[in-house]
């Protein structure tokens, strides 16, 4: 694994070994089986089919696994401070503060019978002591910061008055209004309309090397996820297939060197301009998985 | 919730629509409920006529009776007249009582609105946080012991949980007075105001009369309240349960909100909009008098006069009670759906 953070600089998140478990009546599921990396001040990029682990690794930092899931790992430390042994409480405070997720549709991730502005203000209030009308005007600040025009009128809105682009850039504002480290971004775009796709990114973008956070930016878009990251984790059932930098992902010269299931997951991709009469399948090998 | 006032300002518009809407659907709902009362009176196989001068009475005096009462005219001017009626507050004498039956209604209703007041609030301040904690922790022993009372209020009959807590309460503990309202001996302390006693009593500062009147209201209404906690926490823990799961839910944990904060504050409210409904009907449905409790607690309400208006073949009576349950319906309704619009901002 090639190290973007310099090495005198503590890494935000180091992860070893870290396993997810569902305990169901028909057998233990095993959701996440054994990942590790180490995020610094950087673009991580999870990449996977559907039920391959990513969204789950997310939870998993967030100790957001609902029951009956366990997390287990041999490591699993932000900033120095283990989370493994850390109360809940601890721990709960630690979210939204120091890490932060923005999650696919914000049609369903905001509270529907609450203002935008109240939602993103409640963000602020429970990591600060702050009055309502603090609350209020860092929020309105932070609306400004996700290129809301007219954040007033906006902040008064209810969930199901605004446009899915103008809902997530709330999102947004809402998890990182009280200036987490690492913010964990689940499919930020996949609900999204193609058109707005890019702007959120952009805005994310810009606000994530702006506070020179560290990203873990969860997504099947391979050409999103190699367009926007430094480094991609491929992800197959439940562990890394391979670590790479991101630029490699499209480079041909570097094919050789590429496990199986990235190059498999690269020439299913269907393209615009060079129709193939066949897409190729993926072809998946138990041993991957050993 | 501070910052919610400003934008109500702007939203004042789209209030008074509402309101247009809400009330317009309340005066045709209102007149349809005319109409059947009217149409049951013509209907019922019991002459009018003869329920005031006699089976035996000769004819002429049967069509000078007839006459009297406006039977002879046509059908849609005796419906003018019963509508004319009605809104001066006329709803006939009850031959049962020889009072008006409105004076009649004024005396038994506030009785029935103490009572199921008083049931429901005691079913939402329990029957709500039972169902919450049922769903929060899903299939652990709280969520058992919520469906052990939900299994108890369905299934006990009424009757026999009056009489055991007049039993157990009344006459083994003494904790609570007995049957009836309020004591013979505080009878006449209280002026009818409003005609609930225990507001009544408190208005005019007669604390020993409220006392009684109180100690005689808790035991019948917990009683209602029980049957309404058995609903209300079966229904509040299904739409919890609906709310725990969604999205918002988990972003308000993302947050850093406490746990306490998500669930009673980020998902209760959202479930409180299905919750209003249901809570609404059971008010409603208790506010039609409950005529086995009202029964046992020799409770003067409106499910007792109903039934024994409608046992005497007091038709008046009758129809008046059928009017005035039906106003309560399309009253409790019309609540329901303003404070179904005051907490989702998605019908408004």
């Amino acid at each position: 694994m090639r190290a973007l953070t310099t090495p005198t600089e503590q890494p935000l998140l180091e992860l070893d070994n870290l396993r997810v478990n569902f305990h169901t009546p028909t057998g233990i599921v095993r959701a996440v089986r054994g990942l590790s990396f180490t995020l610094g001040r950087e673009r991580l990029g999870i990449v996977g089919e559907s039920g391959s682990g990513k969204s789950m690794t997310g939870r998993a930092i967030l100790d957001l696994i609902p029951y009956p899931g366990e997390v287990l790992a041999d490591r699993l430390v932000y900033r120095g401070q283990d989370l493994l042994t850390m109360d809940k409480r601890t721990r709960r405070k630690l979210r939204g503060r120091h890490i932060s997720m923005v999650m696919q549709d914000p049609k369903f991730s905001l509270n529907p019978v609450q203002t935008v502005g109240e939602q993103i203000a409640e963000a602020y209030r429970v990591h600060h002591k702050a009055s309502v009308r603090e609350a209020r005007e860092r929020s309105l600040v932070m609306l400004e910061a996700v290129q809301i025009r007219e954040p007033g009128r906006v902040y008064e809105l209810y969930p199901h008055e605004v446009s899915g682009g103008m809902g997530q850039r709330v999102m947004i504002a809402m998890m990182l209004i009280a200036e987490p480290d690492i913010l964990i971004a689940d499919e930020p775009t996949s609900a999204l309309d193609v058109t707005v796709q890019l702007q959120i990114l952009k805005i994310l973008d810009d606000l994530v090397t702006e506070r020179g956070m560290g990203l873990i930016f969860i997504s099947h878009d391979l050409h999103l996820v190699q367009s926007f990251c430094d480094r991609v984790i491929v992800m197959y059932g439940g562990k890394a297939m391979e670590t790479l930098p991101a630029a490699e992902l499209a480079d041909e010269a570097a094919r050789s060197q590429r496990h199986p299931y990235t190059l498999g997951l690269l020439g299913c991709l269907p393209d615009l301009d060079h129709p193939k009469a066949k897409l190729a399948t993926l072809t998946r090998d138990p041993a991957w998985l050993a | 919730m501070t910052t919610s006032n400003i934008s109500w300002g702007g939203r004042s518009a789209v209030w008074g629509r509402i309101a247009g809407r809400e009330l317009s659907t309340v005066a045709i709902t209102f007149f349809g409920l005319l109409l059947v009362t009217f149409l049951i009176a013509r209907v019922i196989p019991i002459d009018p006529v003869l329920a005031v001068v006699g089976d035996n009475a000769k004819a002429d005096v049967y069509d000078a009776a007839r006459a009297a009462l406006g039977l002879d005219k046509p059908l849609w001017q005796q419906f003018a007249t019963y509508v004319g009626k009605v809104f001066t507050g006329d709803l006939g004498k009850s031959v049962l009582t020889s009072n008006l039956v409105t004076d009649d209604i004024k005396r038994v209703f506030p009785a029935t609105l103490e009572l199921a007041t008083l049931g429901t609030l005691i079913g939402v301040a329990l029957g709500v946080p039972l169902g919450v904690l049922a769903a929060v922790y899903q299939g652990r022993w709280p969520d058992q012991l919520a469906r052990l009372i939900g299994l108890f209020g369905y299934s006990v009959p009424v009757f026999w949980f009056g009489l055991m807590g007049l039993l157990l309460f009344y006459a083994k503990l003494g904790w609570v007075a007995g049957p009836g309202r309020i004591s013979v001996a505080y009878q006449d302390f209280v002026d009818p105001i409003t005609g609930v006693l225990v507001i009544d009593a408190a208005l005019q500062g007669e604390w020993e009369a409220f006392r009684d009147a109180w100690s005689h209201l808790i035991l019948p209404a917990a009683v209602l309240g029980l049957l309404s906690v058995a609903y209300i926490s079966r229904m509040a823990r299904s739409f919890m349960i609906t709310e725990l799961q969604q999205q918002y839910v988990i972003a308000a944990r993302v947050k850093g909100m406490s746990e306490f904060r998500v669930i009673w504050r980020h998902a209760l409210r959202n479930a409180f909009v299905p919750l209003i409904t249901v809570i609404a009907l059971s008010y409603a449905q208790l506010l039609e008098g409950s005529v086995l409790t009202e029964t046992i607690f020799a409770w003067p309400g409106l499910g007792r006069y109903i039934t024994n208006s409608l046992l005497n073949a007091d038709m008046n009576a009758v129809l008046g009670g059928t009017l005035v349950v039906g106003a309560v319906f399309i009253g409790v309704n019309l609540l329901s759906d303003i404070l179904g619009r005051l907490v989702d901002p998605r019908t408004r």
